[in-house]
């Protein structure tokens, strides 16, 4: 009701200001599929709120035109809660980076996606530490040299997806900053779900952690290396679509079945139901060599937070606080 | 005027149908943590408020939630001071002590003044329950008890006589006990017994046969005291307070503080957010804020510290009042946070309720020790306005302050209280709410010329809602260019912007009033300098003091930071300056380096009160010395 008129181009999003990341940074990709979201989702600049934490994500809301807080090292789950409790008709963008968000703000992520808060908290994870000069995060792999593990990581990492589906997420989506047809769709689909939605995505640091991805998200390996999900669609990937996805058959589990000639349902290639909250976690734990999961894993709708405060709220306003003072017991000294 | 008779001394005896008149009294109920010693003392407090005394309380209840049944560590208590005269403190010594247990005896009786009546269950006096408590004798016959007036009274088979008819398990029927107990209390001291009959009924609607049981023992107590005729167990007579007229209710800080931040929201037309993290002694400001959804009240219980805080910034980032609460651990964890409500310049309301430290300290124990975690307690030159509530119903007009100067001001506002405040009771004259004028919100709207930093006369920004269209723009915690609010990392700007932010906080002493005189003139020749919790016992004191023709002046800050614009020059003005803190001399320090006055300490951090007793040989070692 409030959406402007005229719709905004992509270009109209973007803030006066100059963008300060690293030359060939997978941020500025990123910036570029959400002011393309913002367009397609006709976004009111006014009735929009970016807030961020700290690191090199965290200086997005700078560069969009609309509302903008940048807060602390990994709270801003949390202020954009207080933001959603004073005003639960602004459209709140949470942006962070894989530090800032699953370490020292670890807490407030999983808080925010348990109760259902209606943001969409964009995860940037480049798998380092950027903006304090390349040490290991917590979904740095296990062995990676860097500047505070010269001999190699020995701290197990952790999956983003698999952590928000053990909160309780009910929107659950991993893209790769460079695709920027899929990862449009994707913060459109996020924006839409009501209630929290959490989109990984996975981005590359040219300075700290080059080619981090280039097993999963490389031009020559993608087609290998990713599978797609479509809700309702067989499990199939590979240049040809030769192989799927189906369950083990000698324990729990997602094996690779190549396709025949009679296709993927002959070949018990399971298709993707996005409400399956069990097949959103082993979707979310494929790692190399098996295909890593793209796409929405999980988007089943509950009601949010914003609702479920709705429906408790009291059907009339008092605004008798001189009565509420004698709501006690109370004498009287004459005068 | 009534004679100044003390239950100890009983000079003055005056009879008044057959009872002593008293000026004033101390009574502490003490018991087992499951006794419901606080529920006892507040309905005696209830019925001493509707008898017209002036009266302070304190509840004094263990850390743990139910310890082991009968030890000294589960001891709960509840001490209630009042009298026929203006009643300041919750009293030095109990006249009066009410153990249900011999745990609850051998804790208060250190406190109990020489002379004073110790009511005891005999019934609760077996062999088990002295050796839970520690005694290797029972103190009522080995001479423990000689400075007292003993009333043994065996409320445990008392209360089972009285109860039995109610078919209640025994057990059940030992739940009363606190009741018989209070009815004794009750007989003593002339109360009335209707309003607690009454409070009993609506308590236990669904279970009436509960409320007729405390009915029961409460009628049983009472009767006792009426027919037995024990010789030590006099009864008395305390005349009504002379107190200003209008309606009264009782209130403790905590309750008058949820109260104050709520007319304070709405004076200033904003919406009221309130988050906070479980904590004591600060818990229960959530507690209160809770139950006024009605009233348009947001709570929101947040995963940590850290949250609260922050979920209260974003709350006055979009537009409306953000309010956070803890106690002295939870309030360094949001210190980071304060500091980015200091760099955005976004108004926040955060009460300390201040208890024992360092570190965990002393939860349930009282201290005014975060005055420099409030006022300096940041990274970067970072600072805030800081006021303390003096008595718990001042908790009610200082909230409202905060909520004024943070939202007038662009600024984070921290409110002390503490452990005391927030639990104690005291009659409160209930405000004329419309006496003060609203003091309403300003929103920027206009994008003409508007930048997030453009500040005004006051130094103060402008305030703008998300939403409102036109005026888009990113704020943070990284530095500001001061003439376009953009990041600006450059050296100029940072002074200016650094010297911007004290003079804004600075400047809200424009804002406050000047500061006076409790008691006593400028130029005395003593003046004790006081802040918080500390009002009552130094308000007492003094007035001593000078009802013995003393030259003392009491002086009380409510507002630590920006200190009252003349403070300097009054201080100055007098002989002597002594500083009681329950911190290690914290005021005093900051009065020593704002204006180089030659200021004394007083520092006591046992987890309680200062006596008044304490005070006055202060008091008396300064004149003292003055004369020297």
């Amino acid at each position: 009701m409030n959406a402007p008129t005229c719709r905004l181009e992509p270009k109209d999003y973007a803030s006066d200001q100059e963008v300060r990341w690293c030359p060939g940074c997978g941020d500025y990709a990123i910036l570029r599929a959400v002011q393309k979201a913002l367009s397609n989702l006709g976004a009111d600049p006014a009735r929009t709120v970016f807030v961020s934490g700290i690191g090199c994500a965290a200086r997005f809301p700078y560069y969009v035109r609309t509302y903008g807080f940048h807060g602390i090292h990994g709270r801003a789950p949390a202020i954009a809660t207080g933001i959603k409790l004073a005003n639960p008709a602004l459209d709140v963008w949470v942006i962070g980076g894989d530090g800032d968000m699953l370490s020292i703000g670890g807490n407030h992520l999983i808080h925010a996606l348990r109760r259902n808060v209606d943001l969409q908290i964009l995860l940037f994870n480049n798998e380092i530490y950027g903006l304090t000069k390349g040490q290991c995060s917590p979904t740095t792999r296990l062995g990676t040299r860097t500047s505070s593990t010269p001999a190699g990581s020995i701290d197990g990492p952790l999956s983003a997806c698999r952590l928000a589906l053990g909160a309780g997420a009910r929107f659950v989506a991993r893209a790769v900053d460079t695709q920027q047809k899929l990862l449009p769709e994707i913060l459109e689909r996020a924006k839409l779900h009501r209630g929290a939605a959490l989109v990984e995505i996975l981005q590359n640091c040219i300075v700290y952690n080059d080619g981090a991805f280039d097993d999963v998200a490389g031009k020559e390996v993608e087609a290998e290396a990713q599978i797609r999900l479509a809700h309702g669609e067989p499990l199939v990937f590979g240049k040809a679509k030769d192989k799927g996805l189906r369950l083990r058959v000698d324990g729990l589990g997602l094996e690779i079945v190549p396709i025949g000639a009679d296709g993927p349902d002959a070949a018990g290639v399971l298709r993707h139901d996005q409400t399956d909250p069990v097949l959103a976690q082993m979707l979310a734990a494929l790692e190399p060599p098996m295909p890593v999961a793209v796409g929405i894993l999980y988007d089943d709708p509950a009601p949010s937070y914003e609702m479920r405060r709705a429906q408790q709220a009291p059907a009339g306003r008092r605004t008798d606080l001189g009565a509420l003072l004698r709501q006690a017991p109370t004498w009287v000294v004459p005068g | 005027m009534a004679a100044a008779a003390t239950i100890a001394g009983e000079r003055n005896r005056v009879a008044t149908a057959g009872r002593l008149e008293l000026d004033s009294a101390v009574v502490r109920f003490a018991g087992d943590s499951g006794d419901g010693i606080q529920l006892t003392g507040a309905q005696f407090t209830q019925a001493t408020a509707l008898a017209g005394n002036s009266l302070e309380t304190f509840p004094d209840f263990p850390a743990e939630i139910r310890a082991p049944v009968g030890t000294t560590f589960g001891v709960s208590a509840f001490q209630i001071h009042f009298g026929a005269r203006r009643i300041w403190t919750i009293g030095d010594h109990p006249d009066v002590l009410v153990a249900l247990n011999p745990a609850a005896l051998k804790v208060s009786l250190e406190d109990l003044k020489p002379g004073g009546i110790v009511i005891l269950d005999a019934g609760s006096f077996d062999e088990r329950s002295l050796k839970k408590a520690g005694l290797a004798a029972d103190p009522r016959f080995d001479g423990t008890l000689d400075p007292y007036r003993v009333v043994p009274v065996d409320i445990t088979a008392g209360t089972r006589a009285a109860t039995k008819h109610t078919g209640l398990s025994v057990r059940e029927q030992l739940r009363c006990k606190n009741f018989y107990a209070l009815g004794l209390v009750y007989w003593m001291f002339e109360r009335d017994r209707a309003p607690t009959v009454r409070w009993l009924e609506q308590r236990f609607a669904d279970r009436p046969e509960l409320a007729a049981a405390n009915i029961a023992a409460l009628d049983a107590g009472h009767a006792l005291g009426e027919t037995a005729e024990i010789p030590q167990l006099p009864a008395f007579h305390v005349e009504p307070a002379p107190m200003v007229p209008g309606i009264y209710r009782t209130v403790t800080g905590h309750e008058a503080l949820a109260f104050g931040l709520l007319d304070g929201a709405r004076k200033a037309g904003l919406e009221m957010v309130f988050c906070s993290y479980p904590i004591t002694p600060a818990s229960a400001l959530l507690h209160h804020l809770a139950k006024l959804r009605t009233f348009g009240v947001t709570t929101f219980q947040a995963e940590d510290e850290i949250a609260a805080v922050c979920a209260a910034i974003g709350a006055s980032y979009a537009g409306s009042l953000g309010v956070t609460a803890s106690s002295g651990p939870g309030i360094a964890l949001k210190t980071e946070a304060i500091g980015l409500a200091v760099a955005t310049e976004l108004p926040l309301v955060i009460v300390d309720a201040q208890r024992g430290g360092p570190s965990t300290g002393l939860p349930t124990k009282t201290e005014q020790s975060d005055l420099y975690q409030a006022v300096f307690g940041r990274n970067g030159d970072c600072p805030i306005v800081v006021l303390a509530a003096a008595t718990p119903s001042d908790c009610f007009a200082m909230a409202r302050e905060a909520v004024r100067l943070a939202v007038h001001h662009m600024t984070p506002v921290m409110l002390l209280t503490d452990g005391f405040l927030a639990n104690a009771s005291e009659p409160w004259l209930i405000p004329d709410l419309e006496a003060t004028p609203p003091f309403p919100a300003r929103f920027r709207t206009d994008p003409e010329g508007f930048h997030p930093y453009l500040r005004d006369e006051r130094l103060v920004r402008p305030w703008v809602k998300p939403g409102t269209p036109g005026l888009e723009h990113r704020i943070g915690g990284i530095e500001k260019d001061y003439a376009s609010g953009n990041i600006s990392y450059d050296p100029v700007n940072h002074q200016r912007m650094t010297d911007a932010r004290w003079e804004k906080v600075l400047k809200v002493a424009d804002a406050i009033p000047l500061q006076g005189c409790e008691q006593g003139a400028p130029g005395a020749a003593l003046a004790v300098v006081g802040w918080g919790s500390t009002y009552g016992p130094i308000a007492r004191a003094v007035l001593n003091a000078r009802a013995r023709g003393h030259d003392v002046a009491h002086v009380h800050l409510r507002h630590l930071w920006p200190l009252p614009r003349n403070l300097g020059d009054l201080l100055q003005s007098f002989g002597r300056i002594v500083v009681p803190e329950m911190n290690k001399g914290q005021l005093v320090t900051l009065l020593r380096s704002e204006y180089l006055v030659p200021a004394k300490g007083l520092s006591k951090v046992t987890g309680k009160p200062f006596t008044i007793a304490e005070l006055e040989a202060a008091i008396a070692a300064e004149l003292e010395a003055d004369r020297a």
